[in-house]
């Protein structure tokens, strides 16, 4: 049903497709797997003519699309009914949720006879939404459902979802991959972008994985194991740390009956009564929304966060990590210098020349790689962005280390290096407190778990299995 | 949003940005007056005779033209490159210049050294007081600076039109315009036979200060960070952008209402209605053509010195209004952003 | 009888005043709910009253609104070409299409009139008082006895209601205003909605402008808007961006203008310059007042 052959594509110097080729036939599931940055959402905005490539062709059913078709203009639409499940969500959010499946699908109806439309036809997919809904008030669940509601509202013959699960907790997951199966049962073509090796196994009937734009493998799941796959994705896997014992220290931080009040106002987040050692890391596992944000924010002493009720005691200095590199983290046109002594220099004037010398140490210290100080920060890759930003906080060697999600978007070795900072951070003594939207992630580096749901601590036992801690993300009752 | 094309590697490239746009900016004007039937190489030639033509044209109308533009291009410039647009300068030099009027009708016989700067600081405390009110609205109930500076423009020209017919006006209540300022409470001025005066030297002073804050300081570290990253400078710089932003404001309003004062007191002697003929938009293309760098500025503001000093040579010896030149400054402005984004482009191709 | 006089006078002055107001508002409505904030309709108003005025004197009052919807186009539709199709920052390209505005119309308008001006012998639209609805106190005078334009002006209210949010263009419209990322994703053509609803908001801003000299003042003068496109601007923020709103918000603005003539009238002593201040200030008030609370396109001007 859709075919793409010798797909090349290029962004700048960056080589993002190389010779890459692809297909999905009804009734199959197609598995498309790789690591960040390796070319996954290239390759189905391609697929979906959101982008041209510079080389190859995209065919869909009997529909060609020529290599140089002028499929740019913000005009197109998918001229079969293909419909793409883009990473990040695609909704308006003052927009109810009929507005945005209208949109989405190309009605033309308003009003009364939208409501009407909106409501059949989520009845007909099957998973239920309030048509008339404010899109800002749902949950990131709901949000994420409203997504797949959106692209099969068309009623299409191919669906191309990319990471579709990457905010849903285990359970929800299982929900999702079912409707997948039987979208393929009913004759359709799926391509299923993932990173994580399990849910291939469980949904896919073919991989393809991709690797810096190149296909590294492709055949039928039930050959592969998981380590063909890890092979065929990463290549050398980075090595794995040696976990060394930690014997906490003295509390750093205490949390007693915390009431915070979200950015936006709504109900308050809480209460919240925990603490953290010098010396370990406390994984929060949540899913977005779920009042974690304000937690950590908090804790890192942000002003755009209110106290309400309780006590909250952080004794020593507080680094923070932002969730989002780009407008929290780093000024894009600003030097590494520059990005380097952010919040740092507490004199009247400042000594650039010194503080270049400073910020070359570090850089070589916190191996940030791709410039020197003096060039822009911009020049970086997302990596090396996330090492600048941990030098800078890591240097002014903090008592309380707080990070938001920060592997989000980065490759495999990208992130070991950070996983590695964030352990040796808790080694040198400072108590490290850390949120991923990975559950996996935080199991494999927190020294003890935390979850939240609905703005509240659920405490999990030691040791607790992954899908016990899964349910308590979702918030269900914990055995 | 990127106001001015970020300095690139090649000087060269860079002045050519700038001679660019200020070259398509005359071209426009050429085409203009070549459509509406007018002889363009007499306009033309009464342009460069009106800059630079002579002695007295140089140092009486274009370095005096230039040194309002250069201090309110340097006002726009500090709170740009915070990220806050001080759309009302015409307000402010207004509000600048009654003040600066006022004090210097009331100095009396005190000396210069004292009455000059009692009649500066007049006009900056009142620019800086006229601009406390956007900065209010804006830390207090979120109205943007670049409506409620544009919109106190219009209240200005009315305070200032109440002044010069009611409480300033002259003492013998027929014209328009307040009674002339004391000998001591004028800026002198720097050559025989021309009207040049110490307004030049003192926006020099001023851009010269403002280059080594921007750069040097550590509050002008934090101001450029505020305005190239206004969330990373609050979650990771730990910057109160908002106190900053007001501060740097409230120095721009005064800036213009500097600028105010130093007209009044080096070139009109008194108040009158319509004293700017818009340099409080003339500024904004000063600015950006300068790069919102304090030495571009400078330059920048000569040229558009010598600019609408040419426009009053067209005016007289070609019989062209003198308002053509905005179409000027309009195009500058317009080529400038374009650059400044285009640049901005390819600076971040690959996302 | 002398009060009601005052009063049906008051009334019928504040609709007339309002009547530009309104119309550039639901101009910039439509422009706005694109995520496009377009400073430059001061200047497209300008445009639009020159034209009016050069388009009056060789065709009649028609042919110079045709000219004026013209011009207003024309010219929201340099700003679009820079800030939508080039994506330079909006706020200063509309500064800049004004002051390039003040000046090329300042030159048109020696061009055309010569140096005396334009005079008083423009062809201007006559008031069209509606039969019966007219003899109603006070609101006859006030919405029944107006020029053309004010007609016009309460029809586009009803027709941008039903624009902005009957219809897919609408729909579509809104979105990108909200979130352009999201819309282009979901297949709306965000740059071409934008364009579109700003060369829109042009047009009804060579509309207003062409009110001013064909049904209020009679001639053109240079910068004769004086400010009213961006008072315009403060008109849709507290008509929280819904063109009744805008109406209602309009009326407001026209009503503080119209005190101006009445006191005036009646020989206060308060200083005009008061007066002359009046609808600015009553913005700014506005503007503090509403935009806390009120919401616009979460995409505007970015």
């Amino acid at each position: 049903m859709l075919t793409l052959s010798h797909i090349s594509k290029s962004f700048g110097a960056t080589l993002a497709l190389d010779d890459v080729s692809f297909d999905a036939a009804a009734g199959e599931v197609h598995a498309l797997l790789g690591e960040n940055g390796a070319g996954k959402s290239t390759l189905v905005a391609i697929a979906a003519g959101r982008m041209p490539a510079d080389r190859g062709e995209s065919r869909v059913v009997s529909r060609e699309r020529t290599p140089y078709s002028p499929d740019t203009s913000d005009d197109s639409r998918p001229t079969t009914r293909l419909s793409l499940v883009a990473q990040h969500f695609t909704s308006i959010p003052a927009f109810t949720v009929a507005e945005n499946i209208a949109l989405a699908a190309g009605w033309q109806e308003s009003g009364k006879a939208l409501g009407v439309r909106a409501r059949e036809t989520i009845a007909r997919i099957g998973l239920p939404l309030d048509a008339e809904a404010v899109v800002e008030t749902l949950s990131v669940q709901l949000r994420q459902r409203l997504e797949i509601v959106k692209a099969m509202a068309s009623d299409p013959q191919i669906l191309l979802l990319d990471e579709p699960t990457a905010v849903l907790a285990p359970r929800e997951v299982t929900e999702l991959l079912a409707m997948v199966r039987a979208f393929a049962a009913r004759g359709g073509a799926v391509v299923f972008i993932s990173h994580k090796l399990p849910e291939v196994f469980a949904v896919a009937d073919r991989v393809t994985v991709l690797r810096q734009g190149r296909v590294t493998l492709t055949g039928r799941v039930a050959e592969q194991t998981p380590r063909s796959l890890a092979l065929a994705m990463i290549g050398e896997a980075p090595a794995q740390p040696e976990r060394v014992a930690v014997t906490p220290g003295g509390t750093r931080v205490h949390a007693d009956g915390l009431l915070l009040r979200p950015e936006r106002g709504g109900t308050p987040v809480g209460p919240i009564t925990m603490e953290c050692m010098a010396g370990e890391i406390v994984g929060i596992a949540a899913i977005e929304g779920n009042g974690q944000r304000e937690l950590l924010r908090a804790m890192a002493g942000l002003p755009e966060i209110t106290r309400v009720d309780g006590t909250l005691r952080v004794s020593g200095a507080v680094g923070f990590v932002p969730e989002d590199r780009t407008t929290e983290g780093i000024i894009p046109e600003f030097s590494l210098t520059e990005n380097f002594v952010l919040g740092r220099v507490r004199e009247r004037w400042m000594d650039w020349g010194l503080l270049a010398a400073d910020c070359d140490l570090a850089l070589a210290e916190y191996d940030v790689r791709g410039g020197n100080a003096a060039s822009a920060a911009s020049a970086l890759s997302g990596g090396n962005q996330q090492k600048l930003i941990f030098a800078r906080v890591l240097s002014r060697q903090p008592d309380v280390l707080v990070a938001e999600d920060p592997t989000r978007g980065l490759d495999l070795h990208a992130a070991a290096a950070i996983h590695a900072r964030l352990r040796s951070a808790a080694a040198n003594g400072a108590a490290v407190i850390v949120h991923s939207s990975d559950l996996d992630e935080i199991l494999d580096l927190a020294d003890r778990v935390l979850v939240m749901a609905n703005g509240k601590l659920v405490t999990v036992p030691a040791g607790a299995s992954r899908d016990v801690v899964g349910d308590a993300m979702l918030g269900l009752p914990t055995p | 949003m990127r106001l001015a094309p970020p300095s690139s590697n090649s000087r060269w490239r860079d002045v050519g940005v700038t001679a660019g746009a200020f070259g398509l900016g005359l071209l426009f004007l050429a085409l203009f007056l070549l459509v509406a039937g007018f002889d363009v190489p007499l306009a033309l030639g009464a342009l460069w005779r009106g800059a630079f033509g002579s002695w007295y044209a140089l140092t009486s109308a274009t370095l005096v033209r230039a040194t309002p533009l250069i201090l309110l291009g340097l006002a726009f410039t500090l709170g740009s490159r915070g990220g806050a647009l001080n759309i009302g300068m015409e307000g402010q030099f207004a509000l600048g210049a009654m003040a600066a009027a006022w004090m210097g009708t009331h100095t009396g016989a005190l000396p210069g050294v004292v009455a000059l700067p009692m009649v500066l600081g007049a006009g900056m405390a009142a620019g800086a007081l006229w601009m406390a009110v956007p900065v209010l609205l804006r830390l207090r109930f979120g109205v943007t600076e670049v409506i409620s500076t544009l919109l106190l423009n219009f209240v200005a020209e009315a305070a200032v039109s109440y002044a010069v017919t009611g409480p300033l006006q002259e003492p013998s209540g027929i014209y328009p315009q307040s009674a002339s300022l004391t000998m001591a409470a004028r800026l002198p001025k720097l050559l025989p036979m021309s009207r040049l005066h110490l307004g030049l030297l003192i926006a020099f002073a001023v851009a010269v200060v403002m280059a080594v804050v921007l750069k040097r300081s550590r509050w002008g570290f934090e101001l450029r960070a505020v305005g190239a990253g206004p969330r990373v400078a609050e979650v990771s710089g730990r910057i109160r952008a908002g106190r900053l932003l007001a501060v740097a404001l409230l120095i721009s309003g005064a800036l213009a209402g500097l600028g105010g004062a130093v007209e009044v007191s080096g070139v009109s002697y008194a108040l009158y209605l319509n004293l700017s003929p818009g340099f409080g938009f003339t500024a904004i293309a000063v600015a950006l053509l300068g790069r919102l760098r304090p030495g571009g500025v400078v330059v920048a503001g000569l040229l558009f010195g010598a600019l609408e000093a040419g426009a009053g040579g067209m005016q007289r010896d070609a019989a062209i209004p003198a308002v053509a030149v905005q179409v000027v400054q309009a195009v500058v402005i317009l080529t400038m952003v374009v650059a400044a984004n285009s640049g901005q482009r390819t600076a971040n191709g690959n996302d | 009888m002398i009060e009601l006089a005052l009063i049906s006078g008051f009334a019928a002055a504040s609709v007339r005043v309002a009547t530009p107001l309104l119309l550039a508002a639901i101009g910039e409505t439509i422009t706005e709910k694109s995520g496009v904030l377009n400073l430059g309709i001061e200047g497209a108003m300008l445009a639009g009253a020159l034209a009016a005025a050069v388009g009056a004197i060789s065709l009649g009052p028609l042919g110079g609104v045709a000219f004026a919807v013209a011009a207003g186009m024309a010219t929201s539709a340099i700003f679009a070409a820079v800030a939508v199709g080039a994506r330079a920052d909006q706020i200063i390209t509309g500064t800049a299409v004004t002051l390039g505005m003040t000046g090329l119309t300042g030159l048109g308008a020696r061009l055309a009139f010569g140096d005396a001006g334009a005079g008083l012998t423009i062809p201007t639209l006559p008031v069209l008082p509606i039969p019966g609805l007219a003899a109603i106190p006070v609101i006859g005078p006030a919405f029944f006895s107006q020029s053309v334009m004010s007609y016009v002006a309460f029809a586009a209210i009803a027709w941008a209601t039903w624009l902005l949010f009957r219809t897919r263009w609408g729909l579509e419209v809104r979105a990108a205003g909200e979130s352009a990322a999201a819309a282009r994703a979901m297949g709306v053509p965000v740059t071409r909605r934008r364009v579109v609803a700003t060369v829109i908001g042009g047009a009804f801003a060579g509309l207003a402008g062409a009110t001013l000299v064909l049904s209020q003042v009679g001639t053109f003068t240079e910068k004769m808007t004086a400010g009213r496109g961006f008072i315009a601007i403060a008109i849709v923020v507290l008509g929280r961006w819904h063109p009744i709103g805008a109406g209602l918000a309009a009326l407001l603005f026209g009503a503080a203008t119209a005190l101006q003539y009445t006191f005036q009238a009646s020989g206060s002593a308060v200083p005009y310059q008061l007066f002359q201040a009046l609808p600015y200030l009553l913005a700014l008030a506005v503007l503090a007042v509403a935009v806390g609370r009120e919401k616009g396109p979460a995409g505007l001007a970015k």
